[in-house]
């Protein structure tokens, strides 16, 4: 238990070199970028001295290494400062919209494995069948279709033709707001507010954009799945529960999915920044009010600072994860100690 | 007479692959009395294993049964349900393999695998008597019991293959098949291996059949010997008779490969040549492009398997009357 604490820790501060290479790169970019805070606020005819005046307060006069020198101080206050374009503090939006990037995230997280790994399984243990044929084929279009068009054919599908299911937003606007004040994650609020129907109206408009993520991401792991599973069925101790009697059930699912899910595992880390970048792009098909929409607005705006700090919670997030994944690992397999 | 406990009527074994038909077992028949040690003798890749596995029918893809019977106590064993079958498994007919690093999970204990296997022959198990049964078992084997609750990884090789055994003992089986139990082992565990064998044998009271390409190891335990090149029986027999007086010119180069410490390390000798390849086997006598007693009738007629006198079954032309 102790290792594990001081493995923690060490993954943690592990983060930090990562995430200040990633913020360099970011602040580069941003200020490389053509526009700025300032003409994208007052536009391009604006007077020259106004212009003066507005970067003078924004601190945009000073020499780029000077304004990120100041910015990493302020960071290891743990202050992401205040947005270049509106009056506010740049934690607020990010605060505001996290809960809601955080429940697509895991719906899609959610779906993807619900669907690739038990497909994925069923097609190794029914290989070179017509089946295992038919999910192959699935898992590589699931693949290759990019999340936005995914987005859109089923908003086309299951919103416009079929009218089964709302294709933006994360409640119907007539919904009381009382019922989503608490934490910010509507199913979590609405549950606390007793109230079911918007319960309801909640998971609903979560299904499209959280199936979207996990059909797309899904291809990879019905992929990786069904390769680790064939691997590991071919294994000396699949052999020898057999011999033993051991039913086919058993031997599949117990001894075969538990051992190829250890690398499936790896991948799940690996993947989750791409579980986030889809969900950017998931967020902007769907009207979905989260960190993805806030991150396109805000580039746009040229909000450096807002910007910035959008990165800087991603990045968290993926190290969390991926430091969560690690734990798995220890919990699942007897041989990983820390 | 009584009723043997395993008989096997002119097995063939097949793998069909990309190139064309592995044909790695042909015509194999053979019958195992109660209590009875047999065995099976051969350089790598002659169909061994295939043959173990197959009468378990576990095969692994693509092969199959092409032809051939095969009986447990007058059962035909290849007109079971797939559920008898696994009954079967481990209950009957038990089988240990070569490598005892990789047989057993990773991922689960020792006792979790005892149980499991317990549980799925004995529904009404509980943990509590399986972790009992498992104890005694291992006690047998000269491990202590706390090492139930151990991974694979944290034991040695020779104690994973010794748990390997003693998983294929729990459920008192008739007939243990042991492929190459001892190949991945160092010599002095080795040795120490195979009287546990023979104790256990004795002991749990069981028939065995025992797979190696050492044949000096082999004749330490076994009663009879089956010799196999390419897929085919060459000769079969008691033990000590065959290792006296050899009568194929294959067994004869086996026996020149067993190690002996009293031999001169100058004879030792290796048969020169390798294992056929099993696609496109030779004509006549598989063994033909090796022998160093080659006839011409070798290369082109394929020596039945003729029984002499005292029991001896060979196939070779050297030794066949009518040639
Ligand atoms: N799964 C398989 N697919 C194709 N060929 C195989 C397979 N398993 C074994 N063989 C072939 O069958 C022959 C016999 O192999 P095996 O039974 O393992 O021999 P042994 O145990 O005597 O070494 C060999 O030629 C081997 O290449
Ligand atoms: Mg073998």
């Amino acid at each position: 238990m102790k290792g594990l604490l001081r493995y923690a820790i060490t993954r943690i501060l592990l983060t930090i070199p990562m995430l200040f290479i990633l913020l360099t790169i970011v602040f580069l970019v941003l200020r490389v970028m053509p526009g700025d805070p300032v003409s994208a606020m007052l536009g391009a005819h604006a007077p020259e001295k106004v212009i003066e005046q507005k970067k003078e307060e924004l601190g945009l006069n000073k020499p780029i290494i000077v304004q990120y020198v100041n910015y990493l101080g302020q960071l290891a206050r743990f202050d992401l400062g205040n947005s270049m374009v509106l009056k506010q503090r740049v934690s607020k939006p990010i605060l505001e919209k996290l809960p809601a990037t955080i429940e697509l995230t895991l719906w899609g997280l959610f779906f993807t494995l619900l669907i690739g790994i038990p497909l994925g399984a069923y097609a190794a243990n029914k290989r070179r069948t017509g089946r295992d044929f038919t999910i192959r084929l699935y898992g590589n279009i699931a693949y290759c279709i990019p999340v936005y068009w995914m987005g859109l054919m089923l908003q086309l599908i299951f919103g416009v033709w079929l009218k089964w299911l709302p294709v933006s937003g994360r409640t119907n606007p007539r919904m009381l707001s009382s019922a989503f004040s608490k934490t910010g994650f509507y199913l979590i609020d609405t549950l606390l507010a007793g109230n079911i129907r918007a319960f309801g109206d909640v998971a609903v408009h979560l299904l499209l954009p959280s199936l979207t993520l996990g059909i797309v991401l899904s291809g990879i792991f019905v992929r990786l799945t069904r390769a680790n599973m064939l691997d590991v069925l071919k294994s000396d101790y699949i052999l020898a529960a057999r011999a033993r009697g051991v039913s086919e059930k058993l031997v599949v699912y117990k001894h075969g999915l538990k051992n190829a899910f250890i690398p499936i595992l790896t991948m799940l880390g690996l993947q989750f920044a791409m579980l986030l970048a889809g969900a950017v792009l998931t967020e902007t098909t769907f009207s979905w009010p989260g960190m993805g929409r806030l991150l396109m607005e805000r580039i746009y705006l040229r909000d450096y600072p807002t910007v910035q700090g959008v990165i800087v919670v991603f990045a968290l997030m993926v190290s969390v994860i991926s430091l969560l994944v690690d734990l798995l690992y220890a919990a699942i397999d007897p041989r990983v100690k820390y | 007479m009584e009723q043997p406990i395993l008989e096997v009527k002119n097995l063939s074994i097949d793998y069909p692959i990309s190139i064309g038909t592995v044909e790695a077992v042909r015509d194999v028949s053979f019958s195992l009395k109660e209590g009875e040690s047999l065995g099976f003798v051969g350089e790598s890749g002659c169909g061994k294993s295939t043959l173990g596995l197959s009468l378990l029918q576990l095969l692994r893809p693509p092969g199959q049964i092409v032809a051939g019977e095969m009986y447990y106590y007058g059962k035909d064993l290849l007109k079971m349900k797939a559920e008898e079958v696994r009954k079967l498994r481990g209950n009957n007919i038990a089988m240990v393999f070569q490598n005892p690093l990789t047989s057993l999970d990773p991922l689960y204990s020792i006792e979790d695998q005892f149980f499991e296997t317990l549980k799925e022959h004995e529904p009404k198990i509980t943990r509590e008597e399986a972790a009992e049964r498992a104890g005694k078992v291992l006690e047998d084997l000269s491990i202590d019991k706390d090492r139930l609750y151990e991974y694979p990884h944290q034991l040695s090789g020779g104690m994973r293959q010794r748990i390997m055994i003693g998983l294929g003992l729990i459920l008192d089986p008739d007939l243990l098949i042991a492929d190459e139990p001892t190949t991945s082992l160092d010599v002095i565990v080795e040795a120490g291996f195979i009287d546990l064998l023979a104790r256990l044998k004795k002991e749990y009271n069981i028939s065995l059949i025992l797979i190696s390409h050492n044949l000096g190891l082999v004749a330490e335990i076994a009663d009879r010997i089956a010799v196999m090149y390419g897929g085919k029986l060459m000769e079969v027999g008691n033990a000590e008779d065959i290792f006296a007086r050899p009568m194929h010119p294959y067994t004869e180069g086996l026996i020149g490969c067993v190690p002996n410490i009293k031999m001169d390390q100058e004879k030792l000798v290796s048969m020169p040549g390798s294992p056929p390849d099993l696609v496109n086997p030779p004509s006549g006598c598989r063994f033909s492009p090796r022998c160093p007693k080659v006839m011409d009738i070798c290369t082109e007629k394929e020596p039945p398997l003729k029984t002499h006198k005292d029991g001896r079954q060979v196939a070779c032309w050297l030794h066949d009357e009518a040639n």
